[in-house]
């Protein structure tokens, strides 16, 4: 289904990351391509998000060993606004509350500082307010959200709508979304797997964090990998997620450990 | 990225540059010939100079307070110096003859004077160290009837005004640096607003302390009339020593029926250096007296420099239907150290009194909001509403909460609320993921937070501080 000469757009080799002085991701190697859907699932503690903060560059997660690639570029050479502005997002698990600013002031500082990066215009208050509120159509949010401050007060799935309308309006090359479907229930759910269906493209690629099958019965991954003890110990296609899901991951451990100590 | 927060809160002084101009100079400490010599300059009458000698001699009896939540060496009120002027070329007869070097100093600290002035619409009072320099558009206002001059100028032209309200307010024996100021004044401002009078414009006065040994007590006085309204601003810089400037002022506000006083400051004295060397001692006493029915004090202040600051810009609500209002943004950074807040004291019917208080910590200062809203016992139906947030940069800072609250009568409403936040790692790295540095994260966080306290200055003034706390707060992304 996948072209085999369709663009790299991450490379990672090796990736070892601690926090804290404690090493939890230890040794990982991912390629994700244009056009390419990657899950990443596994039990709590296993790593994943460890591993998407630190590719977006969270100054907590020490990278100890291996390289990232992003696009050919080395990925750690860039500060965290660069990485973003460069083209690669992470939907986060838990988004901060800021109160005091505003959603809309705070959307297109973002949205500009991206635009500038990538040579486009920028857009005036005005202007960025119908840009914006065509966006939230598509995701079905209440344009009030933009009198609020961000995330403020916020219900967990206002919060995730609000991460979904910031990926719709920077439109990364790459969009990592860390559990963007816990604390949601069915409607939100199909609500936010549509609106990243709609922006996924032959040109970008998504990595989505989960625990759960469920948000892959919407976005249907090309690969599902297995995460456990810092490393990815499975790969396989949407029947795998299926599997987990009847089977749970002890067998997957299992099998893994049979393989180390053959 | 603490590395860069703290990069960003540790912004150089602008204004640490000393004028080498001519001054006047009195003999280091204090004593009852020097209030003499104080009041012998200035030419004052017998019932002032009176006045300065029974605050002396109060002053002598107290003790300097220690209840504040600061910490430094005992001031040693002899080695100060009381009096300080610069020596002017000759008697000034327009702005044109004001000493170049003063008008550069100025120049280099923004302060609207000449054509300036015109294009912001904003009249200025200028004081540097003890003596105000000039007063611009001082016609203009006479021709509505409003006097705007120094402190010193009022007493000689206008000193049956000054007598009938100096220290109505702020008697000298309320605290002990009003006592000392009471003693030891040397300028200031002074604003009478005569009855239906809406002053046409902003009035701004600028402080500067030049002279290393100098303290600077200026006296400030406005009375509104019944009907009259004003907006006073107040701007206050002081050169870089590595020895402590005290700055002791009093300030009394008098808003007789209807009328309305708003009073902002936007103070940035010297806050010494990032292990607490030097700075200003700002020991200050501002109050305000609703006198009249339905009269309105509004207080709005932008604290960002001095080492200490000692200040509770407070309103008492005297006549029925009077409303106080406090909005503060206190900033400290390094070792500065903040005690400030406001008082309200309802004594008439349906007062209302309004605090919003936005404390900022950087570095490794401590900030505190001490507030007393106190509802006599005539004080039927009053109504008070405060809000006290404090934000905290990195892990070092600290900020504290003191409210008092006093209620005498059953049918008063009193409001209490505080946040504390946070400006984390976790925060900028959200604005960072979203392609925003943590120089204008740091900035619109900032900005967010005080939006409630800037919306209620003067417009080019909320331009001021909004551009003081950028200065403060942002620096190159290391």
């Amino acid at each position: 289904m996948i072209a085999r000469e369709a663009k790299v757009l991450l490379e990672v080799r090796g990736l070892q990351v601690a926090v804290a002085g404690v090493e939890i991701v230890k040794g990982i190697d991912l390629v994700v391509r244009a056009g390419e859907i990657h899950a990443i699932m596994g039990p709590n503690g296993s790593g994943k998000s460890t591993f998407a903060k630190a590719l977006a560059g969270h100054p907590a997660y020490v990278v100890t060993g291996g390289g990232v690639l992003f696009e050919g570029r080395n990925l750690f050479e860039l500060a965290p606004e660069e990485r973003a502005r460069a083209g690669l997002f992470l939907g986060f698990q838990y988004p901060v509350e800021v109160p005091g600013v505003g959603n809309s002031a705070f959307l297109r500082l973002a949205y500009n500082t991206v635009q500038a990066t990538r040579g486009k215009d920028e857009l005036d208050p005005l202007e960025f307010d119908d840009f914006v509120r065509g966006k939230m159509k598509l995701l079905d949010m209440d344009p009030g959200f933009l009198d609020r401050s961000v995330n403020d007060g916020f219900s967990g799935g206002e919060k995730k709508r609000n991460e979904i309308l910031q990926m719709a309006l920077l439109e990364p090359r790459l969009a990592i979304l860390d559990e963007t479907d816990s604390g949601l229930d069915i409607d939100a759910l199909r609500v936010v797997a549509s609106g990243v269906n709609r922006l996924f493209t032959p040109d970008n690629a998504m990595v989505l964090v989960t625990h759960y099958q469920r948000l892959l019965n919407y976005i249907v991954p090309d690969y599902v990998h297995v995460m456990e003890g810092g490393r990815i110990i499975k790969t396989g296609d949407k029947a795998l997620a299926l599997e987990l899901e009847s089977r749970g991951y002890d067998w997957v451990m299992e099998e893994y450990r049979a393989r180390v100590a053959a | 990225m603490s590395a860069v927060l703290e990069h960003l809160v540790n912004q150089p002084y602008k204004h640490g540059f000393v004028t080498p101009v001519e001054a006047d100079t009195a003999p280091k400490g204090l004593n009852e010939d020097v209030i003499r010599l104080i009041s012998g300059k200035k030419k004052e009458p017998q019932w002032l100079l009176e006045f300065r000698l029974k605050a002396y001699r109060h002053w002598l009896t107290m003790q300097q307070p220690h209840w504040a939540n600061v910490r430094h060496a005992e001031i040693d009120f002899q080695d100060i110096i009381y009096y300080s002027a610069p020596i002017p070329k000759k008697k000034l007869a327009s702005m044109d003859e004001v000493d170049p070097e003063l008008l550069r100093t100025f120049e280099k600290l923004g302060v609207p004077m000449h054509e300036r002035a015109q294009l912001a619409g904003v009249a200025v009072d200028v004081i540097f160290d003890s003596v105000s320099v000039a007063t611009t558009y001082k016609q203009k206002l006479a021709e509505v009837g409003i006097l705007f001059c120094s402190m010193s100028e009022a007493v000689r032209d206008h000193p049956d005004l000054v007598l009938r309200h100096l220290g109505t307010v702020v008697p000298y024996t309320d605290n002990f640096y009003a006592a000392l100021n009471s003693a030891v004044f040397t300028d200031g401002s002074f604003c009478f607003i005569p009855r239906g009078v809406k002053c046409p414009m902003e009035l701004s006065t600028y402080f500067r302390i030049n002279t290393q040994e100098s303290g600077q007590f200026e006296r400030t006085l406005i009375v509104a009339e019944e009907g009259a309204s004003v907006s006073y601003l107040e701007g206050c810089t002081a050169p870089k020593f590595d020895t402590n400037q005290l700055h002791a002022a009093v300030v009394e506000l008098i808003a007789l029926d209807d009328a309305e006083i708003k009073y902002s400051t936007v103070q940035n004295w010297y806050a010494g250096d990032e292990q607490g060397v030097g700075g200003v001692y700002n020991f200050v006493t501002k109050r305000g007296l609703c006198k009249g029915a339905s009269s309105r004090i509004s207080w709005t202040q932008v604290e960002t420099g001095s080492a200490i600051t000692w200040k509770y810009p407070s309103c008492v609500l005297l006549g029925d239907n009077s409303s106080g209002e406090f909005y503060s943004v206190a900033l400290t950074n390094n070792r500065q150290q903040a005690d400030t807040g406001t008082k309200m004291v309802h004594i008439g019917r349906n007062t209302r009194s309004r605090i919003i208080s936005k404390g900022i910590s950087a570095g490794r200062s401590n900030n505190s909001y001490r507030g007393l809203v106190r509802i006599g016992p005539k004080a039927e139906n009053a109504r008070n509403y405060s809000q006290c947030d404090s934000m905290l940069i990195g892990s070092h800072s600290g900020a504290n909460t003191f409210p008092y609250i006093q209620v005498a009568n059953h049918t008063a409403r009193v409001e209490h609320e505080a946040t504390t936040s946070k400006i984390g790692e976790d925060q900028l790295f959200y604005f960072a993921q979203r392609g925003i540095g943590a120089e204008e994260a740091v900035s619109m966080i900032i900005n967010g937070f005080c939006r409630d306290v800037f919306q209620q200055l003067p417009m080019e003034f909320a331009v001021e501080a909004t551009k003081l706390l950028g200065l403060k707060l942002e620096g190159s992304v290391g």
